[in-house]
């Protein structure tokens, strides 16, 4: 019975760590496959999926649709700012980092001001199992599901629809999907409040876990930027074996020596990486070793 | 004929102001500097002491992102990294027998040395650009997240309780050795002084640098890697170089706050306190020094008068300034009123 519990306890770890990763990742992973920018203000989309998530069960919508609702909040969110700012800067990407944290400073603080140092949250619900001496809880499960299912539904998208053929035919070659017809900007535009969209799914599916604060995102972006270096362009070939793998460092650490170690292993890993994999894991499997 | 030579080699293609008029300028302002504590009482020139404590971060951080084209994000952690070192080392030896001052120069050193570590890894390792940015950031919020959980009192170096999210405090102010005794500088005229010289050294000093044949090199490879390369450069060894002299630059800013305010708290490696050398120096104008100190010395200025009406309206306020700098003056506002400025005289005067 030990041993099933200690198998159980490791998995669920596990598990959890890959969720958080995935999850904190995902959104930051798809802007930066399509357009090599990488957004300083993911973590500021998750803390505004989060705080409408907040919102909307306190006017009365069960919990799911709250979730839903905070996404898609942080998503118009996102197409409005690709609009204004990051649409101007896309031949100098380096500059388009710089208008993001510009972004993410004026959101948090701006939350700060509007809503103060914290809001009361939502519990979390479902309760909890036991298996042997430990209880897990149910609500890291659906954590664990949504990484999943976040994964094959991009996976879907990206592969099955029409609009996920345009996506990666613009991000292959810009210009010759241009030519061909291909609305290139609005591919832009619609990819970017995705990426915005899901920031804002793990904002309100990690509502419940969390204290809301308006630097809540700054929780998830550490996370985020390892697993996105680490994985490198591609979201199905880089950013999910690279959860995977973070996560068992993370896991393993975490069980180990603690919170802590868990994060610090997680830079130590990242750095020895890339000194190894400059491509990061994508690279390694296309095989573009430098 | 010795200064002639000396300021010759202060000038050059990779920074702005040159001749007669600019260094005319320059002695104008410095002496204006140097006069003004005849004009303010000791406390106000303590606290003015502030504005020239982050220069350096903001001039080192100038080499390794305007000058060499490497995003570095997390000069904050060479910054926190030297001022818990100091903190550490004074709080556990003191400052007599001169070890006041071996504790600045241990603790600056300590922090160029996490970089070449660091830098080892990211440049030979050939991560550039935006990855850079993002590690380097990455590894600052680490250090933030490390130092906010040693509240308890099982985390202390020596005497040294780390104190956690509070911060250290109560490290002795920066000692001189001096004949017959130390002089501990508290923030007053003295103090200040010490500061403004250090600050004319180190950016004369960076002038030269980046005017010589290494600033050429690194001007070279910032415009095209590749191209550098070819010409037989080993451009690794230039990024690091440069990123370790930015280090230990943050590094001297980190020992100067902690000794100056006697406490240093782990926010200051967060991502706020990251944010904002970036946008002095891109408001500045990251590729000129002088655009950069002049930026930095203005957007500081500009943000404490803010603070008075509440620091969260005044982080709002740089953040708009950031993002308004990158769409309508992507080279910093200072740096294009040089430009303009520049312009102006040599048309007046017919030449070039």
């Amino acid at each position: 019975m030990e041993f099933v519990t200690a198998i159980v306890s490791s998995a669920y770890q596990f598990g959890d760590a890959f969720a958080f990763l995935v999850l904190s990742a995902c959104g930051l992973a798809v802007i930066f496959g399509m357009m090599g920018v990488i957004n300083l203000a993911h973590g500021e989309f998750i803390m505004c999926g989060a705080y409408m998530t907040v919102f909307a069960v306190n006017w009365g919508l069960p919990l799911p649709l709250a979730i839903a609702c905070g996404s898609l909040f942080a998503g118009l969110v996102g197409m409005v700012i690709e609009r204004l700012i990051v649409r101007q800067l896309y031949s100098r990407p380096l500059d388009s980092i710089l208008a993001t944290w510009g972004v993410s400073l004026i959101a948090s603080q701006g939350t700060l001001i509007l809503f103060g140092p914290t809001m009361r949250g939502v519990g979390t619900p479902l309760g909890s199992f036991t298996v042997g001496a430990l209880s897990f809880s149910y609500y890291r499960l659906v954590l664990m599901a949504t990484a999943l299912a976040v994964l094959a539904l991009l996976y879907l998208v990206f592969t099955k629809t029409r609009f996920g053929v345009l996506a990666r035919a613009t991000i292959q070659a810009p210009h010759m999907a241009n030519a061909l017809g291909v609305d290139t900007s609005r591919i832009y535009a619609y990819t970017f409040g995705i990426g915005a969209a899901l920031a804002g799914l793990t904002g309100g599916i990690y509502a419940p876990t969390m204290t809301m604060i308006p630097t809540m995102g700054t929780t998830f972006i550490m996370e985020a930027f390892v697993t996105v270096v680490v994985g490198g362009a591609d979201v199905f070939l880089g950013t999910a074996p690279a959860a995977a793998l973070l996560a068992v460092v993370k896991a393993s650490l975490t069980s180990w020596q603690g919170q802590l170690a868990g994060q610090i292993g997680l830079l130590l890993a990242v750095i020895i990486v890339i000194r190894l994999l400059p491509k990061g894991i994508t690279g390694f499997i296309l095989k573009d070793r430098a | 004929m010795i200064v002639s030579r000396f300021l010759k080699r202060l000038e050059g293609p990779q920074t702005m102001g040159k001749g007669p008029v600019f260094w005319t300028a320059f002695a104008v302002v410095l002496a204006a500097a140097l006069a003004y504590p005849l004009f303010a009482d000791g406390y106000d020139v303590g606290n003015n002491i502030y504005f020239l404590n982050w220069t350096f971060m903001a001039l080192g951080l100038s080499l390794i992102w305007g000058y060499g084209g490497s995003l570095s994000f997390g000069q904050t952690a060479f910054f926190g990294v030297a001022g818990y070192s100091y903190g550490i080392l004074t709080i556990n030896f003191g400052t007599a027998y001169g070890f006041g001052l071996v504790s600045v120069l241990v603790a600056i050193a300590i922090a160029a040395l996490f970089a070449a570590i660091l830098g080892y890894f990211l440049f030979f390792g050939r991560i550039s650009g935006i990855f850079l940015g993002i590690v380097t950031l990455s590894v600052t919020l680490a250090l933030e997240r490390f130092m906010a959980q040693t509240a308890g009192p099982e985390w202390k170096v020596g005497a040294a309780r780390l104190n956690g999210f509070n911060g250290m405090s109560g490290m002795p102010a920066l000692t001189l050795p001096w004949f017959g005794g130390e002089i501990p500088l508290y923030p007053d005229i003295g103090l200040y002084y010490l500061v403004l010289g250090l600050l004319v050294v180190v950016y004369l000093g960076l002038r030269i640098l980046v005017n010589s044949r290494f600033g050429n090199v690194l001007v070279a490879l910032r415009e095209n890697p590749q191209r550098a390369e070819m010409l037989g450069y080993d451009i690794r060894k230039y990024q690091l170089a440069t990123f370790v002299i930015g280090a230990a630059l943050a590094g001297l800013s980190g020992v100067l706050y902690t000794s100056w305010g006697q406490y240093i708290t782990p926010s200051s490696m967060g991502i706020t306190s990251a944010a904002l050398p970036i946008i002095w120096v891109a408001v500045g104008g990251r590729s000129d020094l002088t655009a950069t100190l002049i930026g930095t010395l203005v957007v500081l200025s500009v943000f404490q008068a803010l603070t008075i009406y509440g620091s969260q309206y005044a982080l709002v306020v740089m953040g708009l300034l950031l993002v308004g700098t990158v769409l309508l003056a992507p080279r910093g506002l200072i740096a294009n009123a040089g430009l303009l400025l520049g312009s102006l005289f040599i048309r007046r005067n017919g030449s070039k």
